[in-house]
């Protein structure tokens, strides 16, 4: 029996232990209609059942799922010919993971001990599954009778109900932050491990990044470089470059489509204003590589400066124009949100529209305005695509837009793209990059929503 | 008339008609006429052929039941429809004899002479030094920080909020209570030094303490300013008023001094208005 039928079993319990549990409930309280004398709905008394007859199954399927495996292969192991069991743990491994491989495949491996040790694997895989369905059924029907007894008129079902959905939905929001921990926990425990090849203060404040790792231990220049330095500044450069088109014309079209323009209008621009969101990063990069890119260096030579191929001022232009409708739309619905009470007041002051929205409007819609300025700034800051293919690799510890910079996101792609070996500095390199990128976006995140929360308060 | 409008059958049904308004609708010396006006939201017909004058020196209350156009006629006496995008406005509304829905009128420079003070006391989120400082300076009454801080602290000073605020004009309106707020608003509208005052439930959201502050106020207003109110409270317009005008439906229903309209309603829809009997 495999996995999908044990769970369609399991909904069928689910069913009949609803409609029991409502029956013998209804029952009790002397029929239909008869709910005054139960403490809870007939209902609640079916959901109860239900849960009792599926939860322990569950469970145990849960469980049974994750350790299965490994308890199959331990009982293989133990099963296999002497000469095979006195190999060393490695060897032991890679045979059994040719058991695997060869229980996956089709065909009978040709090898006589590989095709015994793959039907024994087989055949104590069946077993397991048969042992999990006899389990589930013996455990659901468990919690049925477990049901059945407990079923009585001053019961409380309904409580019984609440708590469990409180815990589904407990557990439902603890994925969600469990894998934020999770992944703040790997990524912190990699970069470790990096800083013990490579100190701390040479990652924060050197001005070097040439992250060469050597392959054999003679090899000159071996000694990779970490200094972070060049990063951070191109990607601060980067960032800034973008916020600066961003910022102006992100604040300007949402003053415009939220104070300006007629119902008519509004209803086309800001849907077109939001496809520009939905155009993926990739695009945006080869529109920078090809054309923005050549375009400035044009300019920028026909005034005599010197312009790299891949500059930063491409790069921060096109990333800029991405982030556009973020911050537009923030700032629409923030300049929205400013009470019509207010604008009216000015209004009958005798303010004029440019007046009412810039001395009145914008100031009370800062707050949300500043909040959509920092998302747009992480974004910024960890937006990959458009930098991988417009900025260069570069690592300049440069300020000028014109040159060749290079971004954390950046290295961290290029470190980890093609073969690499997972404990080498370069590669662990990725991971200090990664948790520093983390640090970044989430003081940004707490500083703006700080913000926004204080002013919020004060304009309510 | 693009749709046929209720009011006319209701006024027919009780048997007025074409006369409205009974009372007095003349002032002797008037300061706003008011002609012909029609206002229409939509397809809601909410004002329909409304005309009265409203003098010098006179406080005039509008009151009625709800949704009868007193807010609609206060708002078209300082242009503010303009803005609202279905809002369409025929008739005439003169001001010291100037029509301001002539094309030769500016709105801005109207709502100079045309203040406001709204139902819920709404100070911009800025400084209480700003909140009143603002109209003076799109205006550009001042024309240097002295003058400014004059014209602050005066207008302050006639509501009556000069003292308790004196030490915290850089905090924001916004920080302050319901009462003291609106009284921030009227300064925010005297500030400008306008001709007319035009006030929309000034008092709704007040506390009986903080109302009866307002309505001292608007007391010793009235010798400078003409002022509109709107007002749900039938007390308030006794109090503050002498002149009332009734509304019902988007119709003028009688108009006339205060003392008469509240001891001797020429029309039976004020009368059980004034009662209690609808509304």
């Amino acid at each position: 029996m495999d996995l999908t039928s044990i769970l369609l079993l399991l909904a069928g319990l689910a069913v009949g232990a609803f409609l029991f549990g409502r029956s013998r409930a209804q029952a009790l309280g002397g029929g239909v209609g008869a709910a005054r004398n139960l403490h809870s709905l007939p209902d609640y008394y079916g959901y109860f059942a239900a849960l009792c007859a599926v939860l322990p199954p569950l469970m145990v399927l849960t469980l049974w799922a994750a350790f299965e495996e490994r308890v199959v292969l331990a009982l293989l192991a133990n099963g296999l010919p002497d000469h095979l069991q006195a190999l060393s743990p490695g060897q032991l491994d890679l045979f059994l993971n040719s058991v695997r491989n060869a229980a996956s495949a089709a065909s009978v491996p040709a090898d006589p001990v590989l095709a015994a040790a793959t039907d024994e694997y087989l055949s104590l895989g069946r077993s397991s599954r048969w042992l999990l369905s006899g389990l589930a059924v013996v455990l659901g029907a468990g919690g049925v009778a477990a049901a059945w007894r407990s079923i009585h008129p001053a019961f409380r079902a309904r409580n019984r109900v609440e708590t469990a959905i409180r815990w589904f939905l407990i557990a439902a929001s603890g994925v969600a932050v469990l894998t934020t921990v999770g992944i703040l926990l790997a990524v912190s425990f990699e970069a470790l491990r990096f800083f013990r090849d490579v100190s701390l203060s040479e990652f924060l404040f050197g001005t070097t990044w040439s992250p060469q790792a050597a392959i054999r231990d003679d090899q000159i220049g071996s000694a990779g470089r970490f200094g972070m330095l060049p990063l951070l500044s191109g990607t601060l450069l980067i960032a800034v470059i973008a916020m600066a088109v961003a910022i102006p014309v992100g604040i300007l079209s949402a003053m415009y489509t939220a104070e300006y323009a007629s119902t008519r209008v509004r209803a086309l621009a800001r849907p077109v204003l939001e496809i520009l969101a939905g155009i993926p990063t990739v695009v945006y990069g080869f529109f920078a590589v090809l054309m923005v890119a050549p375009w400035i260096r044009t300019i920028g030579e026909s005034l005599g400066l010197n312009v790299a191929a891949e500059s930063a001022l491409a790069a921060g232009l096109v990333m800029g124009f991405m982030i556009v409708p973020l911050v537009s739309s923030l700032s629409d619905e923030a300049i929205r949100a400013v009470p019509a009470s207010i604008r009216e007041g000015a209004e009958a002051l005798g303010a004029t529209r440019s007046e009412i929205a810039l001395d009145i409007v914008l100031p009370a819609a800062m707050p949300g305005i500043v909040g959509g300025i920092l998302l747009a700034v992480s974004r910024a800051i960890g937006e990959t695509m458009i930098v991988v293919m417009a900025a260069g690799l570069a690592a300049n510890l440069s300020f000028n837009p014109l040159e060749s910079v290079t971004t954390v996101t950046v290295q961290i792609t290029t470190l980890l793209v093609g073969d690499q070996e997972f404990d080498s500095a370069r590669t662990l390199a990725a991971f200090a990059l990664g948790l520093v990128l983390f640090i970044i976006t989430m003081l940004l995140n707490v500083v703006g929503l700080g913000y926004v929360r204080r002013y919020r308060e004060r304009y309510e | 008339m693009r749709t046929p409008s209720k009011a006319n059958d209701v006024a027919a049904d009780a048997g007025g008609g074409p006369e409205f308004p009974v009372g007095d609708p003349s002032a002797p010396d008037p300061c706003i006429q008011i002609r012909d006006l029609n206002a229409w939201y939509g397809d809601i017909h909410a004002l329909c052929d409304v005309g009265f004058e409203i003098g010098h020196g006179e406080v005039l209350a509008l009151i009625g039941p709800s949704g009868c156009g007193k807010t609609t006629l206060l708002r078209c006496l300082n242009r503010l429809n303009d803005a609202v995008e279905d809002a369409r406005v025929t008739g005439e509304v003169t001001l010291d004899g100037q029509n301001i829905y002539s094309g030769s009128v500016d709105p801005v420079a109207l709502r100079a002479r045309v203040g406001m003070v709204f139902q819920k006391p709404n100070p911009f989120p800025k400084s209480i030094y700003d909140n009143v400082a603002y109209g003076a300076r799109i205006h550009g009454l001042a024309s240097d920080r002295a003058e400014l801080d004059e014209i602050v602290h005066t207008s302050l000073e006639r509501v009556g909020l000069l003292k308790e605020v004196r030490a915290r004009l850089d905090e924001p309106g916004t920080d302050l209570s319901g009462g003291q707020q609106q009284r921030l608003c009227i300064a925010r509208t005297i500030a400008v030094d306008p001709e007319v005052i035009l006030m929309d439930e000034p008092c709704s959201a007040l506390d009986p303490i903080a109302t009866a502050k307002i309505e001292d106020l608007i007391d010793e207003l009235s010798a400078e300013y003409v002022i509109v109110i709107v007002t749900h409270s039938m007390q308030q317009a006794a109090r503050v008023s002498n002149r009332v005008a009734y509304m019902n439906q988007g119709q003028l229903v009688e108009v006339g001094e205060t003392d008469r309209i509240f001891t001797n309603p020429l029309h039976k829809l004020t009368e059980d208005y004034i009662t209690g009997r609808i509304g």
